[in-house]
């Protein structure tokens, strides 16, 4: 029990399930993949103290985890979920649904690579596989911004009848110790109040059929209206950012913006690698290079416009990503956010990084190496097909 | 157990108007399963064609609360209500009494939602799965599934020149059931209205996971009358093709046993073109194999129910 606010050390995995501890869901249903696996597992821990009221099931597989979710939040609860890699690939099938069915369910998602070769390390191309799945996606820096996500997340996800994955680089901020600041539990439920579903299942005054079949004559309307769910969340998610700032005193938005009022080139980038950055970004500041980091949080829905206004008074910028995207040209943050400046007058010449997957470490030194070429823009597109420069791999 | 009549007076949780075919035994499975029941349940149905038969948008045939999620996870889906509701009585924000019924076919039970069923048996949910079982992927157009009795025409498993149908034997799904242990597995079947309703009231009458495998012919797939499904059911059980029987607590009981009056497979067959093949005169052999295949586990069953 938290019951002041508390500093503590705790990893990522650990924030996270202290968060739902702190959230106390009505269903979580989930079953283990390394290396979200503790989630569950600490979480089961509550469960069998008697800390949460939580109905626990224990499922055979991540589809069946995705499919209890689904019927739980359709019946009219407040569920969870946590998973990665193989796992969401196999709970794959059922994200459409979950969104479609406008389902808020909050799921912490670990990240890591896709097999094959298999391997437990981070990358993100996992979630970048279902980056369409109508699922809103936040990737975290570290725990602290993960443990605060995760319960904002039940609140936009609520509030936008959408569900939310809430990202964190598996090992690096799932497995490390950081400092959280935690929020005390009465504070939590007061903040997050009681889920109330506009349809239920279990709703004994209405019935309803859910997830009927929907043809050419409907299909299209319907898939609209999860669409238009997606491109309104924006304005939700604005809202209880501001929220949670007045609340509880933390900063968050679409994306973080680091040294960059009066950068010249600056590097796009997701997750933990950004901590990373912004040591790079300080010591090339110390030259006096005029360099900054932008640092993505939510991908879905895009926050295209805002984006494209931050990035369009640079003059160059380096897309750093961690997942590829085969053979696109680029890879998806990169495709995303230059579709995004299409068309804008003022736009920075680009470049696109792909880095670290399967867990390839990153230095400060490759970071700035970045910035480097960004500042004399020595990487010009050579090649229209491959445009995209690979990090740290052997030739 | 109700009488005919007050079945009859009884509200229609499964309606008319859907989209099954004439004579469908699928949707005579769901209207026979939801009269036994006081309408307080949710269903949750797997994909296939009672699914797509009866929500098509805008309508329904289900006055009941009614989930369809995917193929294979009617089980898990039904067990994540089943989940939510004793969570939110648990916490006292809800009171009333409901009941969960999943409904999969052979292919979203026997085949793909394997797995997912398993599962929520041995998690031990309070819920009923009903699987109809009409013997092939009968939605996306009568594919062989491993409940397709041997030597049937399938679209995937097509009696040829040189294969006659499928070649294997059917899996005995309802014994894999009753080796989870849970408190009630009954086989029933389309046309004996009696035992199905009352089986289903006892399924609901008991805590936890329970299963019922109900024997559904298949009248566009089978290829008979659509005036004979009824009749194809009776004559599944007759033939001794399909045993009547429940498992309660692991013990077995013959709910029908035509002893000395057991009809001879080839007339639950003959009437079904899916089996005209087997009756060229060089399938004889196929024909008395099939023969040899259902008493042999006629007398295993008797066997099963004696011993326990």
């Amino acid at each position: 029990m938290v019951d002041k606010n508390l500093t503590v050390a705790k990893t990522g995995n650990e924030a996270m399930a202290e968060a739902m501890r702190q959230i106390n869901p009505d269903v979580v249903a989930a079953y283990p993949i390394t290396p979200a696996t503790e989630i569950a597992q600490i979480f089961a821990g509550f469960v069998a103290d008697g800390l949460v009221h939580t109905e626990f099931v224990r499922v055979e597989s991540e589809h069946s985890a995705m499919s209890a979710a689904v019927g739980a939040a359709a019946a009219g609860g407040r569920c969870m979920t946590a998973t990665s890699s193989q796992g969401l690939m196999l709970m794959s099938e059922i994200l459409p649904i979950a969104s479609a069915l406008r389902l808020p369910i909050v799921m912490p998602e670990v990240n890591r690579t896709i097999a094959g070769p298999i391997n437990i390390h981070c990358d993100h191309s996992d979630t970048m596989f279902v980056r369409d799945s109508g699922w809103m996606q936040v990737y975290c820096e570290d725990a602290q911004e993960a443990y605060d996500s995760v319960l904002m997340g039940i609140k936009i996800a609520e509030k936008a009848m959408l569900p939310m994955m809430v990202s964190t680089d598996g090992f690096i901020i799932s497995h490390c110790m950081a400092r959280v600041d935690l929020i005390p539990d009465e504070d939590v439920t007061k903040y997050l109040g009681q889920y109330k579903p506009e349809t239920w299942l279990l709703n004994p005054d209405k019935k309803i059929t859910l997830g009927g079949l929907d043809l050419q004559d409907y299909y299209f309307e319907h898939k609209m209206v999860a669409i238009d769910a997606m491109y309104k969340s924006k304005a939700i998610i604005k809202e209880c950012c501001e929220e949670f700032a007045g609340k509880f005193g933390r900063n968050y938005d679409f994306f973080e913006s680091y040294e960059m009022d009066d950068a010249e080139t600056a590097i796009l980038a997701m997750g933990s690698v950004c901590g990373t950055a912004k040591v790079a970004v300080d010591n090339l500041r110390k030259d006096g290079k005029k360099v900054g980091l932008v640092r993505m949080r939510v991908f879905r829905p895009f926050p295209a416009e805002e984006l494209a206004k931050t990035l369009s008074n640079l003059k160059t910028l380096a897309i750093m990503d961690r997942s590829d995207a085969m053979s696109a040209g680029e890879a998806p943050l990169a495709i995303e956010t230059k579709a995004a400046l299409y068309g804008r007058k003022k736009q920075p010449k680009t470049h696109n990084y792909v880095f670290g997957l399967g867990g390839r470490d990153i230095k400060v030194e490759e970071i700035e190496d970045v910035y480097k070429e960004m500042l004399d823009f020595t990487q010009p597109e050579k090649n229209f097909d491959r445009k995209v420069t690979y990090l740290g791999v052997r030739e | 157990m109700a009488t005919l009549k007050e079945l009859a007076k009884k509200p229609e949780y499964f309606t008319n108007g859907h989209r099954g075919c004439a004579g469908c035994g699928a949707a005579i499975v769901a209207r026979h399963v939801l009269m036994a029941t006081d309408g307080n349940v949710v269903v949750a149905n797997a994909t296939g064609c009672l699914e797509v038969f009866s929500t098509i948008f805008p309508f329904t045939a289900w006055n009941v609360p009614f989930i369809h999620n995917a193929f294979e996870n009617a089980a898990a889906t039904i067990s994540g209500v089943e989940a939510c509701y004793q969570s939110l009585k648990a916490q006292k924000r809800y009171d009333k009494e409901v009941k969960f019924i999943a409904f999969g076919g052979d292919g979203g039970t026997y085949d793909i939602g394997l797995q997912a069923l398993s599962g929520a048996m041995e998690r031990g949910h309070d819920m009923l799965y009903v699987c109809y079982d009409n013997g092939a992927y009968m939605n996306t157009g009568i594919q062989r599934s491993s409940a397709t009795p041997k030597g049937a025409n399938t679209t995937t498993a097509p009696a040829g020149k040189v294969e006659q149908g499928k070649t294997q034997k059917r899996k005995d799904f309802t014994a894999i059931l009753v080796a989870h242990h849970i408190p009630y597995v009954a086989q029933a079947v389309v046309g004996d209205w009696a035992d199905l309703t009352r089986k289903v009231e006892k399924a609901l009458s008991i805590k936890g996971p329970t299963f019922i495998n109900v024997f559904q012919p298949c009248r566009l797939g089978w290829g008979y009358e659509p005036s004979r499904t009824i009749e194809m059911g009776r004559l599944a059980k007759e033939t001794c093709f399909w045993p009547v029987f429940e498992v309660e607590n692991g013990v077995y009981k013959l709910n029908y046993n035509p002893k000395d009056r057991k009809k001879p497979i080839t007339e639950f067959l003959k009437p079904q073109s899916r089996f005209k093949h087997l009756f060229k005169e060089e399938n004889k052999p196929l024909l008395e194999e099939i023969q040899k295949d259902v008493d042999q586990e006629w007398q295993r069953m008797l066997k099963i129910c004696e011993a326990t």
